[in-house]
């Protein structure tokens, strides 16, 4: 049986779907959309990885990217800070507005883009020569920030908002990389938090963490998105559908279906998601 | 039933009696090699350690107070000492590696972080491993040409240049080697943070690489310290204390040749006692670099 047949003919009937819905939404309110991704390509040289990709990410919300590996979701992820286009070759074309601001403007600066959008990354990053206190302190310093008790207070609070706090609070002066893996993500997040940042993109973040610490990222998650609006890529479909409110997935470089975490998972429109979550491929 | 797994036992038990057989004659083969390698040790070792044992043995009688700290008194006599020489030295190297060293650390920062895939770097590249290979001679020639010519004598200037032109291609060659095996991912969470990369490339990438550019440029100090070719075409080594740095000095591998070449026996003690000193203070210099690059680890993670 084909998959080719029905993504098309899916598609024209999604895009059309999209169209209409999401002109009245636009009209309703813009400002409950954080992140508003419009006809987004990203391409790795001649070879186009995510295909115009429209998606509107709702602020103070928890979203989910899933699909089958090579998908394009941490392709697309990485093009919402601007850091796809760190690769060698790859660039990306689109509209992502957040906040009101398209930030593939020519008259924006990437670098000052990344400070309002932080990362955390699949294998916890971090910096070897610097101890815990100067890791979380390190996007502010190296950002020009000197002020000494701002940013104790500040680092404090960052590990505080990370859960990381309690067990790091007497050793700060402890090396980064002496902690455990699942330590040295809560402080990547709590590095990354520091920056104050406005959305905050996990790429596959428990990806290399034993079950307890997945599941102690996992419910940080669902704390900071009141503070913060969250995008996370799994690659595991039930975390996906245990931590996000809303969930989009991707195959081979298309959006196939996105929607209410709940619709997503148990009434999914498409056959292809369907087929996704019970676990047919991918 | 040719798909009954069970089947396989056929070959289980030839390939048991093929591996194992080879076994006693691997196990001799292994033990064989082993010895080959520490006798190939040894015999890389020998020669270095039969070198210091001769200089030390016959260096030692030549050193004194005296030695250390006076110029050289009349030729023959057997008096004074060597001391414009070891000042020399430390003038001349000095001022290379303030010239060399930060030239080759900046380039090899260059060609690691900054350069594009393209002509530029490639060819930087290239002429860099060509500068490693070059004569110290011709560079001596090409210093007495280019810059005691044009001064009009012959400089601790020179001198220096001279060696820095030797020191450049190794500090190059060393930092963009070490810079490569920092993991990137610690530059895209510079990135992610929002830090410009020259920042990231200073504060996060250089000094986890610090301990591998400082081993670099020793070599490159400890190998200049020992030119002479270059030396003898630019400072002209003189028996007088430092002047300047566009009059002439001394140094110790210039010294060490002009005494090896006189008749004297005391001439010659002295050449064997200025090469002692000369590899002490190398030695001290590689020594004394480590333990400050050991004391500054350990203080991370204390």
């Amino acid at each position: 049986m084909a998959i080719e047949e029905p993504i098309e003919a899916d598609e024209a009937m999604l895009e059309g779907a999209k169209e209409s819905t999401s002109e009245t939404k636009v009209q309703e309110s813009t400002e409950k959309y954080k992140v508003r991704i419009e006809k987004v390509n990203g391409w790795y040289g001649a070879k186009r990885a995510i295909k115009d990709v429209n998606l509107n990410v709702k602020d103070k919300a928890v979203t989910a990217f899933i699909g089958p590996s090579g998908c394009g979701k941490t392709t697309l992820l990485r093009c919402l800070n601007r850091m796809h286009e760190l690769t060698p070759g790859a660039h990306a074309d689109g509209r992502v507005v957040v906040d009101g601001i398209d930030i593939y403007d020519k008259s924006i600066d990437p670098v000052v883009i990344r400070r309002r959008i932080g990362m955390v990354f699949q294998k916890p990053n971090p910096f070897p020569t610097m101890s815990i206190f100067d890791n979380v302190a390190a996007g502010l310093r190296l950002n020009g920030m000197k002020n000494k008790t701002i940013l104790r207070e500040i680092v404090e609070e960052s590990l505080k908002n990370a859960a990381l706090w309690e067990e790091v609070k007497n050793e700060l002066e402890k090396p980064g990389m002496s902690l455990s893996g699942g330590q040295q993500q809560r402080l990547c997040i709590a590095r990354a938090l520091a920056m104050q940042p406005e959305v905050l993109l996990m790429d596959e973040p428990t990806s290399s963490l034993d079950p307890i610490g997945s599941s102690k990222i996992e419910e940080l998650v669902r704390l900071l998105k009141d503070s913060v609006t969250i995008i996370i890529v799994t690659h595991n479909m039930q975390q996906a559908a245990r931590v996000s409110d809303f969930t989009a997935f991707m195959y081979l470089g298309d959006l196939i279906e996105y929607g209410a975490t709940n619709q997503i998972f148990m009434k999914p429109e498409k056959e292809l998601t369907e087929r996704y979550i019970s676990g047919k491929f991918g | 039933m040719t798909d009954d797994p069970r089947s396989s036992k056929k070959y289980s038990k030839i390939v048991h009696e093929t591996v194992n057989k080879k076994y006693k004659k691997r196990i001799i083969v292994n033990k064989l090699v082993t010895i080959f390698t520490i006798v190939c040790v040894i015999a890389a070792i020998v020669p270095l350690a039969s070198i210091l044992l001769e200089v030390i043995k016959n260096g030692v009688s030549a050193i004194s107070f005296e030695f250390l700290t006076q110029p050289q008194g009349s030729i023959g006599s057997g008096s004074g000492g060597i001391a414009p020489a070891i000042q020399g030295t430390i003038i001349v190297v000095g001022l290379a590696s303030l010239i060399g060293a930060p030239i080759g650390v900046l380039a090899g920062i260059y060609l690691s972080e900054f350069a594009r895939e393209g002509i530029f770097p490639d060819l930087v590249r290239f002429f860099n491993d060509v500068l490693t290979g070059l004569p110290s001679i011709v560079i001596g020639i090409v210093g007495y040409v280019a810059i005691v010519l044009s001064i009009g004598s012959f400089s601790v200037i020179a001198g220096a240049i001279s060696l820095s032109i030797i020191m450049i291609p190794i500090v190059v060659r060393v930092t963009e080697e070490t810079l490569k095996i920092v993991p990137y991912s610690f530059r895209e969470a510079g990135h992610s943070l929002g830090i410009s990369k020259a920042k990231i490339t200073l504060s996060i990438v250089l000094p986890s690489a610090k301990n591998g550019i400082l081993t670099g440029i020793v070599i490159a100090v400890s190998r200049i310290a020992g030119e002479t070719a270059p030396l003898i075409m630019t400072i002209l080594g003189t028996s007088l204390f430092f002047t300047g740095i566009t009059g002439p000095v001394d140094a110790l591998p210039l010294r060490i040749w002009r005494l090896a070449s006189q008749p004297y026996e005391s001439a010659h003690a002295f050449g064997w006692g200025s090469a002692l000193i000369l590899i002490l203070m190398i030695l001290a210099l590689s020594v004394g670099l480590r333990f400050l690059a050991q004391r500054n680890t350990f203080k991370v993670s204390a």
